[in-house]
């Protein structure tokens, strides 16, 4: 087998491995404009069901859920993993390695568990089930995501930088301040990337911590595809990929941009 | 878990300063402690509570009976649950094996590709996954239901006569579990695969090794830690779905993730579904520790 047949498979394997990633997204943004309720062939242009979309209460009131859950987790798991990993990097302390398991732990165990457990748990601590519960939930399972990323930034960083800083005078807390936390900034800053999409993501652990009132797009969208079938989904889905599409552009030009 | 001296010395506010300023343990304890914390309460003790729960029973009205047992254990092994753990355990295996014969090859050429192609092609792997996992799933309803995009097609182009009936079978699972779980496989493959030097390759090409034999015998071992990363990575969050089966399979696929869910929030038996869950982890963590012993793990976790 020569090289450049060996390239050519490779190629046209790819290939098909990316449209078998691109077709059902394609074909979700398509019938987004699709004049037949059922959605099921495809019958005329239209825009209305953007229009259905932005008139939907309960779809807006699952948005708004949706992004305050995410901020607020994201925010809070972002300060604790990013000092997680700062002790786990360049610190030893008692309990290093039962610290490190603990942080693998929502990593390794099925979604499913973590979420019927945390569900136990606030029904017999009588917590309240609703956004608060979902907030706190999100947090633990984002905590050791952030942890992981900005672990991986501080693998190769210099600590002579930071003794440089102390020599020159400053203090610990200055030295963190203004020379540590700008340089692993970009590592911090992907963390929170993950946490957020992680959170917004989310279905399974919001679903078994939600309470009444507390309904976030995830579950939306779920309700609404196990009974019904319209191109309002397609009309959000459609919404939603170009958001994200706009974020991570914006963001990989942002990247390139300090490279 | 870690009592921290910064939370044991309230009263002595100056030597609490004092420590963190000048004891590096102090410091490291004081950075560890929120998480340690947090996930010890949101994650451990939970944990705990629900292998507590699988020792007890279930009252008449759903009520959680204190009567220590290994009842609902013994629940579990009769033949309709054994029947589903071992369909659970197929769609989990057979989930991780087609991810990782679409996704080598993927993860190689990407590996291989030109700094610029690799960036864009890496951007367009994760792009469909930071959208909505239900979107993704309710895409391939969109495909597959009869009459659907896939049907349309294949009639189009006469390859089939009628409807292939595909949604709500157990082959509509398997493509929106590889679907959902192909770039967990890919990227920590990429990573491990990026990582191999070249020259050894050339080392090879110039003792005469041929191109297959160089791949099985330096490019295949080294891309061994991303295959593991990636094959628990897919395995445990397969092993423990129940949204891909809903949605996809309908009644028909059952897998122990519906079992589970299925106990805590429609037939409301806890301890029944407390106990379900222990052996679910217990599945997924002999897989991870065998895995894990086997190679090193964590970096390759890391993108």
């Amino acid at each position: 087998m020569s090289e450049k047949k060996t390239a050519l498979w490779l190629r046209i394997y790819t290939f098909l491995a990316y449209l078998f990633i691109y077709i059902p997204i394609l074909v979700l943004i398509i019938f987004s404009f699709n004049t037949q309720k059922l959605n099921i062939r495809w019958e005329g242009f239209t825009l209305s069901w953007y229009n259905v979309l932005f008139h939907d209460q309960q779809i807006l009131l699952a948005t708004r859920n949706t992004l305050m859950i995410a901020f607020v987790s994201t925010l809070v798991a972002t300060v604790i993993g990013t000092m997680a990993a700062l002790a786990m990097q360049r610190y030893h302390f008692p309990l290093y390695s039962t610290s490190e398991t603990l942080m693998y732990i929502p990593i390794v165990i099925p979604e499913v568990v973590m979420g019927i457990s945390l569900l136990v748990f606030f029904v017999l601590i009588k917590f309240t089930l609703g956004l608060v519960t979902i907030t706190l939930s999100h947090i633990a399972f984002n905590i050791p995501f952030v942890a992981l990323v900005v672990r991986a930034r501080l693998h190769g960083y210099d600590n002579a930088i930071d003794e440089a800083a102390m020599d020159l005078g400053a203090n610990e807390l200055t030295t963190f301040w203004r020379v540590t936390l700008p340089t692993i900034m970009p590592g911090v800053l992907s963390g929170a990337m993950l946490a957020l999409t992680l959170s917004l993501d989310d279905y399974i652990i919001t679903y078994f911590t939600a309470g009444p009132g507390s309904t976030t797009l995830p579950l939306r969208v779920y309700s609404m595809v196990r009974f019904v079938v319209t191109p309002e989904i397609n009309a959000l889905s459609t919404l939603w990929v170009l958001l994200v599409f706009v974020i991570l552009a914006l963001g990989q030009i942002a990247q390139s941009r300090r490279a | 878990m870690t009592n921290a001296p910064a939370h044991t010395s309230k009263g002595k506010k100056f030597s609490l300063v004092r420590a963190l300023r000048e004891n590096r343990v102090a410091q490291g304890l004081f950075l560890i402690f929120p998480a340690n914390f947090y996930l010890f309460l949101l994650i451990v003790l939970p944990l705990l509570l629900v292998t507590g729960l699988s020792f007890l029973s279930r009252g008449e009205y759903g009520q959680i009976l204190f009567k220590f047992n290994l009842a609902n254990y013994a629940r579990l092994f009769n033949a309709l649950y054994g029947k589903i753990m071992l369909f659970s355990l197929a769609v989990g295996i057979g989930t991780t094996v087609l991810c990782l014969l679409i996704g080598y090859p993927m993860a190689y050429y990407l590996a291989h590709a030109s700094e610029r192609t690799r960036s864009l092609l890496l951007f367009l792997i994760l792009l469909p996954f930071w959208t909505n996992f239900i979107i993704r799933i309710y895409a391939w309803m969109m495909i597959l239901r009869s009459g659907g995009f896939l049907d349309s097609i294949l009639l189009w182009a006469h390859l089939t006569k009628a409807s292939l009936n595909l949604l709500y079978s157990s082959t509509a699972v398997m493509i929106g579990m590889v679907y959902e779980f192909l770039p967990f496989t890919v990227l920590p493959l990429y990573t491990s695969l990026e990582k191999i030097d070249n020259s050894l390759l050339e080392a090879a090409a110039d003792l005469g090794a041929p191109p297959w034999k160089a791949f099985l015998r330096i490019t295949l071992p080294l891309s061994f830690p991303g295959m593991i990363a990636g094959t628990i990575l897919t395995f445990i969050p397969a092993m423990g779905m129940f949204v891909v089966s809903d949605l996809l399979g309908g009644a028909k696929t059952i897998l122990i993730g519906n079992v589970i869910r299925n106990q805590f929030l429609t037939a409301r038996d806890w301890p029944f579904g407390a106990a379900a869950s222990m052996i679910l982890m217990l599945l997924t963590m002999i897989f991870t520790l065998y895995y894990t012993r086997k190679a090193g793990f964590g970096e390759e976790l890391l993108v």
